[in-house]
């Protein structure tokens, strides 16, 4: 294992996370604070309470998730699309480090960054609403879980595209609507039966559900369910990335 | 030893173009060999494989005895590359940049030796400035120093000194032959003949994915010192009379220019006995000019003989 390798990546990478330390704060902050404005307290007048937990607490984790995950994947595909664009990727790829170095370096340096706003993001929550957290273990599992997982597809995704375009068009056409329909603002059983059902073929539910269940020990789907979900996402995301470095597909000639 | 060993090398890119048509390569630990070709030749083609960002179809390399596809880690651990284009992250400052690479090569944190080499390509008072704020050469000098960081036993310079300042040029050659006194192994592209003539141990002739030509620089030299007497008739000949033929003389223009090669380092030239036997033949001298054949003659001349329809 080249330890130094991965470090110097992860760290690079973090350096460049450190240049824009002040914007990587602010934007969660203001965006966390809008939706508590919007959704909080003008539909939360409406919606008394949901299962037991009042509305304005019940979205908390549902947008830490929606932060997390879109943030997981632009930070991981920007990460490894940016080398690709100015040609500086011939260093990782010439150098004595594997593919699961190199994954290693730039998911972990971005599922660092997603985590960093996913506190800021508790934080401000918890200046607007008392926050009550059932299971803190689970809940900082699940967290780092997502930030992994969602790297890992981000990191695909900029292993993947050829241009800025389709850098920005997935998250915004894909991912954006997954996420919405996760049931970050909402829970499962308000759906019509028919919706219900669609909405299980949608991974991002079982994260917001078991995220949820470790706040509030209550969930959509069973807790196991959404354990097993995540580690198989973050499976099929390991092995694809495994397959493209083995085969070079769109990083060696 | 051989550092680096190239054996049937072929490259199929997936548009189907074959840009190496099996190349054999062996380069001793120490040499320094320089790859003369025209652009499309497949140098690039040929560095990029053996430093791993282009896999082979079908052949071997090996350097330092490792095989660079399953043995990848060892094999590159040895090797530094300057690569053809300017590829440098816009916003990293040059000395974080030039860390970096020693890093991702495993090597321990060591900033006097970065020191060095920085200083040593006049980069040590823009150590904290943005590779975009830099000039091209200067970022040129940025992948050397990168390349270098992790003292690597072999080099490959793609092109190093395509369209940079002569200052550049000079730092650079002054570095290789440092290198060189501490057993380096440098591999250089080049379009510049004199270069290789300058610093090269070997040089090789790439063209169309082949090596036409890899000879010592030496022995290249002492064919250049062949040189050409060119004899202008004043009327054209058919051919050559009985008592000039055999002597390795040729006629070209139609008859009109008899041509004698002959080797500067020789201890006859034949001129006086053609002369004599010129006139002996009442054969009437225009004019008479010589000619020394460059390694840009041999190069043009390789290249067009495999140009020529098969
Ligand atoms: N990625 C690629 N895909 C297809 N063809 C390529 C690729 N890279 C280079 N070539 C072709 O291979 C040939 C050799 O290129 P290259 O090795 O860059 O030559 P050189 O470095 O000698 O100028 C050229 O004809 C070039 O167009
Ligand atoms: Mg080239």
């Amino acid at each position: 294992m080249n330890l130094r390798g991965i470090w110097a990546i992860y760290h690079y990478e973090m350096t460049r996370f450190f240049r824009t330390l002040l914007q990587s704060f602010i934007s969660p902050v203001i965006s966390t604070s809008l939706y508590f404005v919007v959704f909080g307290a003008a539909i939360g007048s409406r919606i008394q309470e949901v299962e037991g937990v009042s509305y304005g607490a019940f979205i908390v984790p549902g947008l830490v998730m929606l932060s997390v995950i879109s943030q997981s994947i632009s930070n991981a595909s920007f990460a490894i699309y940016f080398p690709k664009f100015t040609g500086t990727i011939y260093e990782p790829l010439s150098a004595p480090v594997s593919f699961l170095e190199i994954v290693i370096g730039f998911v972990g340096a971005a599922a660092t960054k997603s985590l960093f706003i996913g506190a800021v993001i508790l934080a401000t929550a918890a200046l607007f609403i008392d926050m009550q957290v059932m299971h803190p273990a689970a809940m900082l599992a699940f967290l780092v879980l997502t930030c992994i997982s969602f790297s890992l597809l981000g990191f695909i995704l900029g292993l993947w595209a050829g241009n800025f375009e389709q850098l920005q068009l997935v998250p915004l056409l894909i991912v954006t609507p997954l996420i919405f329909l996760g049931g970050s603002f909402y829970s499962i059983s308000m759906l019509p039966p028919l919706w219900q059902t669609i909405t299980l073929f949608n991974p991002v539910v079982y994260l917001i559900s078991g995220f949820r269940w470790a706040f509030f020990g209550m969930a959509d789907v069973p807790i196991g369910l959404s354990l097993l979900a995540i580690a198989a996402f973050t499976g099929i995301c390991l092995a694809v990335i495994w397959i493209i470095f083995r085969t070079g597909w769109r990083i060696r000639a | 030893m051989a550092m680096v060993e190239v054996e049937g090398l072929r490259k199929v890119y997936d548009g189907g173009f074959e840009a190496l048509k099996g190349v054999d390569l062996s380069i001793e630990k120490g040499e320094i060999l320089a790859l003369l070709g025209p652009n499309g030749a497949g140098k690039t083609t040929l560095i990029s494989t053996i430093c791993g960002l282009v896999q082979p179809t079908s052949g071997a390399v090996r350097v330092g005895g490792h095989d660079v596809v399953r043995d990848y880690r060892a094999a590159r651990s040895l090797i530094g590359l300057v690569p053809q284009e300017i590829n440098l992250e816009p916003f990293s400052k040059v000395l974080p940049a030039v860390r970096f690479t020693r890093g991702l090569f495993g090597k321990p944190r060591n900033e006097a030796l970065l020191e060095d080499i920085l200083r040593r390509l006049s980069l040590w008072d823009k150590r904290d400035t943005q590779t975009r704020a830099l000039s091209g050469g200067m970022k040129r000098r940025v992948l050397i120093a990168k390349a270098l960081s992790h003292e690597p036993e072999v080099l490959f310079l793609d092109e190093p000194t395509a369209g940079v300042d002569v200052e550049l040029r000079r730092d650079m050659w002054a570095i290789v032959e440092e290198l060189r006194g501490r057993g380096t192994t440098i591999i250089l592209t080049t379009h510049y003949i004199e270069e290789a003539e300058a610093i090269a141990d070997r040089v090789g002739v790439i063209n169309g994915g082949r090596i036409l030509l890899l000879e010592d620089k030496k022995r290249l030299l002492s064919r250049l010192g062949r040189k050409e007497l060119r004899v202008e008739l004043d009327t054209s000949l058919a051919t050559l009379p009985p008592a000039l033929q055999n002597r390795g003389l040729a006629l070209e223009d139609g008859g009109r220019v008899l041509v004698h090669t002959y080797d500067t380092a020789a201890d006859r030239s034949g001129i006086a006995h053609l002369m004599a036997d010129l006139r002996s033949e009442g054969i009437a001298v225009r004019d008479v000019s010589t000619r020394q054949s460059t390694l840009e003659d041999i190069f043009v001349s390789m290249v067009a003989k495999q140009e020529e329809p098969a």
